[in-house]
């Protein structure tokens, strides 16, 4: 089993990672484009949510370890230390989401505000948001 | 023209992203003997959290314990963000009496389907921060399932109401355990939030001295300042 995956990772290894990489940076690119060029201030903030997932996915893909376990030890598995993946990415992601769960909620709340005050999200029908 | 200005920028900072993550081989193994006489930090983790901290999962070891004050700043920073919101939504007592959650009411399904299904996604929530150091999850995820069903139950009934007062004292308590059982570490153990871990065997539910306590606190922290978020999010005016 363990020998069959590691033939299989080997083979397509190039595919694997151009696929991991290129989704992490394609999320964050498409993220980008999102908050540089869309004008209503709630794509925005997804925009904003979508860079944070391919920080995400990069953060767990540098952290992965070949035919490695998650970094548990379960019951009868007690010298599985070898095996594992990386935990300080995922420790960090854990951070990371929070953290970003907050920006987002806050981000939220000001469009909420600017919605009231203007009666309007898009923000080149904001004189002082302009750019 | 923006638009081909922002293609162009995006296509630089696309090749150089790539550049870079290119040369790092996807799936090598950049931790190194974990039993080293001095391993990579990764490889301490792995091989001192069973025998030092007794806790089953590695990444609560190391996000409550071996990097437990950055977890509190963190709650801080969840806490900065509710107090944020709730600044800067800010409405007058006597706005309060018009506002309304919804404009539309749910219908029966999703009423009936909602009171069957809270209990449950509670449960749920509290069984995954308890289990915080057994299996994946812990206070941050189990708090925010906790948190959707009580979403599930702010947007299908207007009259449900979540008490502020007992959300408040929650939250205090909650950091505040935190804070105290850190400065327990300090006290048993030097550091601050060093851990007690001679109670209990691995992969028990009594297990890990302080950290299964601290993630405790911490769910219900999590939860309750989510809570707090959605209702505050939710209590929009509708429009005239």
């Amino acid at each position: 089993m363990q020998e069959e995956f590691n033939e299989i990772f080997l083979k397509y290894h190039d595919i694997i990672t151009i696929g991991v990489y290129g989704t992490a940076i394609g999320l964050i690119l498409i993220g980008l484009y999102a908050v540089l060029l869309k004008k209503n201030l709630v794509k925005i903030v997804i925009g904003l949510t979508i860079i944070d997932a391919g920080i995400h996915l990069l953060f767990i893909g540098i952290g992965y370890i070949k035919g490695g376990t998650a970094p548990i030890f379960s019951p009868g598995y007690e010298d599985a230390a070898k095996r594992m993946v990386d935990p300080i990415p995922q420790a960090l992601v854990l951070t990371a989401i929070v953290i970003g769960f907050a920006v987002t909620a806050v981000a939220l709340s000001l469009v909420i505000r600017l919605y009231k005050h203007h009666h309007t999200a898009k923000i080149d029908q904001i004189k002082y948001l302009k750019w | 023209m923006k638009k081909v200005l922002v293609i162009i920028l995006l296509v630089i900072i696309g090749y150089f992203l790539a550049n870079t993550f290119i040369n790092i081989p996807f799936g090598e193994n950049r931790i190194g003997d974990v039993y080293a006489e001095k391993p990579t930090a990764a490889g301490y983790y792995l091989s001192n959290t069973k025998e030092k901290s007794k806790v089953a999962n590695v990444i609560t070891a190391i996000v409550v314990n071996y990097r437990g004050l950055d977890t509190l700043g963190e709650v801080t920073v969840l806490f900065l963000a509710s107090t944020g919101i709730a600044s800067v939504l800010y409405r007058r007592k006597e706005d309060e009496e018009e506002t309304e959650r919804l404009s539309l009411p749910s219908s029966t399904i999703i009423r009936s389907g909602a009171r069957v299904l809270f209990p449950i996604i509670v449960l749920l929530g509290i069984y995954v921060f308890i289990h915080g150091h057994l299996t994946p999850g812990g206070g941050f995820q189990g708090g925010t399932i906790v948190a959707t069903g009580f979403l599930l139950m702010l947007i299908s009934y207007k009259g449900f109401n979540t008490n502020h007062n007992i959300m408040t004292w929650i939250e205090s308590l909650a950091g505040l355990t935190f804070i105290f059982l850190g400065l327990w570490g300090l006290i048993a153990d030097n550091t601050f939030l060093g851990n007690i871990p001679e109670v209990g065997k691995l992969n028990s539910l009594i297990s890990g001295g302080l950290i299964p306590i601290i993630y405790i606190a911490v769910g219900f922290k999590v939860a309750v300042e989510l809570t707090g978020i959605l209702d505050i999010l939710l209590k929009i005016k509708p429009k005239k």
